[in-house]
């Protein structure tokens, strides 16, 4: 018995140590540790980033806007990615944002749907079940199907803070990914969701908001509402790592801007 | 002659170590799961966390009640259980010894397809076609509801049910069916009062197999459930225990994780208990 035992710790340790060897650590490493939301986003410019520079090492860990910022301030990741502005009390303790992008998010309907516009209050009143027929708002008369996000996704989350419906949405439907939702919408005429804009297809309408309808355009110049900030996360007065100050230039010029479009978020530059 | 021995046994050795993979996968698991479990029900207090029927877990005052998850559990699988048995009992009956060769081949071709088919499939066909089939038929403002659920899982219980209770069905030895018909019993009045007592060991098996393929179901049940944490209602939009972990696992954390794999280990303790009636009924029908 013995004899095997030392025979599998030896297989095991072997194969440990043949994993030892495939990380390679040339030219620098950047990690970054965040908002699941930007993952399109971060995933194109880190892989435009590792082209452009080879043999840098570009990670990304998706936590979630919170622990990316708590990642940062201990010291745990080189750049912290957060899908909403900071808080004054995170700005207090020492760290700064950029700005990289924005994202829309995108009010949809079933195309059969005859209404168009909605202004946020109506939105939010929809949301927590004060309104619940379509007649109400020039529709047909018919139950309105609220669809919206499982908790803790971000795109719920810069919905509901947006919309001030926080802990006060009265889902029919949380749906676990933005293709359900526009997918679900799709299939009732009745439903109302959200998604990001980037995602957003014929399948179902967009609505415009207070008279605004959502496009690269709108968001950028801000007149479209519903939409919140990628941001990029970092100690103030702290020096990065070479290889990360490189990403941060990189993200940040012009040259990525359509690596951003690409990924379905508006650039700010 | 002992040069053989050795290699004898380390032959064994090795058939030895590859068991105790198996064995060992399944302690790790549940000791993890206990380990993992345990503090959220800890910090939640048991009652609250089993009886409770509110589930906000990101709210600003967060609750972890999971008695809407455990109820539509048991529901869910209570009505597949219902829809699925009788179709899956009688389909076995038919198969096992009134079907003519080529119907009994190309139907068992099919019921072995249907068990092939990846949950995930069931689950888009559901949300695609039965959810808003239901919402036409029924009249209500929407089709995913614990109805669409029930009807997926019935459709996913077949092929278990139907493959075991065939095995056990034709176990009966043919004198038992061959004296009965002798007596003058019809062919009908003999296989359900001979053949289908002599088998019920082995059915009660495959229903509970059903039951344990049904309550462990998430992705198809997910796709067609509405996931909203409600108490459950038959057009309701319902969340199973299975859904709760896999739903809100992508970006949980701190309490609200602790918690998801509290309800894991719930949904665990359900298991064995099915799987030790499975074992009883096996154990039953060999004997």
């Amino acid at each position: 018995m013995k004899k095997f035992l030392t025979l599998t710790l030896t297989a095991v340790l072997a194969v440990s140590a043949l994993a030892g060897c495939s990380s390679k650590q040339k030219g620098g490493a950047v990690s970054t540790d965040g908002s699941t939301s930007m993952e399109e986003v971060i995933g194109v410019l880190g892989e435009a980033f590792q082209e452009k520079y080879s043999g840098m090492t570009f990670t990304y860990n998706p936590t979630g806007s919170g622990s990316g910022i708590q990642a940062v301030k201990e010291g745990r990741c080189d750049i912290g990615l957060s899908s909403r502005s900071l808080k004054k009390e995170e700005k207090e303790e020492g760290l700064t944002e950029t700005v990289l992008a924005n994202d829309g998010i995108a009010v949809i309907v079933n195309p059969e749907n005859e209404v168009d516009d909605l202004d946020v209050e109506t939105i939010a009143e929809i949301y927590t079940g004060e309104i619940t027929n379509w007649s109400e708002l020039g529709g047909n008369d018919a139950e309105i199907v609220v669809i919206g996000r499982e908790a803790g996704s971000g795109t719920r989350d810069g919905f509901e803070s947006i919309t001030a419906t926080e802990d006060a949405c009265k889902y029919r439907q949380e749906l676990t990914s933005t293709g359900d939702v526009i997918t679900t919408v799709s299939q009732n005429p009745d439903a109302i969701g959200y998604a990001s804009l980037a995602a957003v297809s014929d399948q179902v309408k967009a609505l415009s908001v207070g008279g605004v309808s959502p496009s690269e355009e709108t968001v950028k110049d801000g007149s479209y509402v519903i939409q919140r900030p990628f941001v990029l996360v970092t100690k103030d007065g702290e020096k990065l790592s070479d290889a990360a100050q490189k990403f941060f230039d990189f993200v940040t010029s012009a040259e990525a801007a359509p690596f951003i479009s690409q990924a379905g978020a508006v650039p700010v530059k | 002659m002992k040069r053989q021995k050795a290699f004898e046994n380390f032959i064994h050795g090795i058939f030895l170590i590859l068991g105790l993979i198996t064995v060992g996968c399944v302690l790790l698991i549940t000791l993890y799961l206990v380990a993992a479990g345990i503090p959220a029900i800890r910090k939640i207090g048991l009652r609250d966390f089993l009886f409770n029927p509110r589930w906000a877990s990101t709210a600003s005052e967060p609750s972890y009640g999971i008695l809407p998850f455990i109820l539509t559990s048991v529901y869910g699988t209570a009505g597949a259980i219902l829809v699925g048995v009788p179709i899956g009992f009688l389909t076995s009956v038919y198969l096992a010894k009134l079907a003519p060769a080529k119907i009994r081949t190309v139907v068992s071709g099919a019921v072995s397809l249907l068990a092939g088919i990846p949950s995930v499939v069931y689950g888009l066909v559901g949300m695609m076609v039965l959810v808003p089939g239901i919402r036409r038929l029924f009249h209500i403002p929407d089709g995913a509801s614990l109805f669409a659920a029930i009807i997926v899982l019935a459709i996913m219980i077949l092929p278990s049910i139907i493959n075991v209770s065939i095995t056990a069905l034709e176990a009966v030895p043919k004198e038992y069916e061959d004296a009965s018909l002798a007596l003058g019993a019809t062919p009908v009045e003999t296989y359900f009062k001979v053949s289908v007592p002599a088998a019920k060991s082995g059915i009660a098996a495959a229903v509970v197999l059903g039951v344990g393929r049904a309550i462990g179901e998430a992705m198809a049940v997910m796709m067609v459930s509405g996931n909203a944490p409600n108490l459950p209602e038959l057009f309701g939009s319902v969340r199973f225990l299975t859904t709760a972990v896999a739903s809100e696992m992508s970006y949980s954390g701190g309490l609200q994780r602790q918690a998801l794999f509290s309800i894991a280990l719930v949904l665990f303790l359900f298991i064995m208990l099915i799987n030790a009636a499975l074992n009883f009924f096996l154990k039953r029908s060999k004997e």
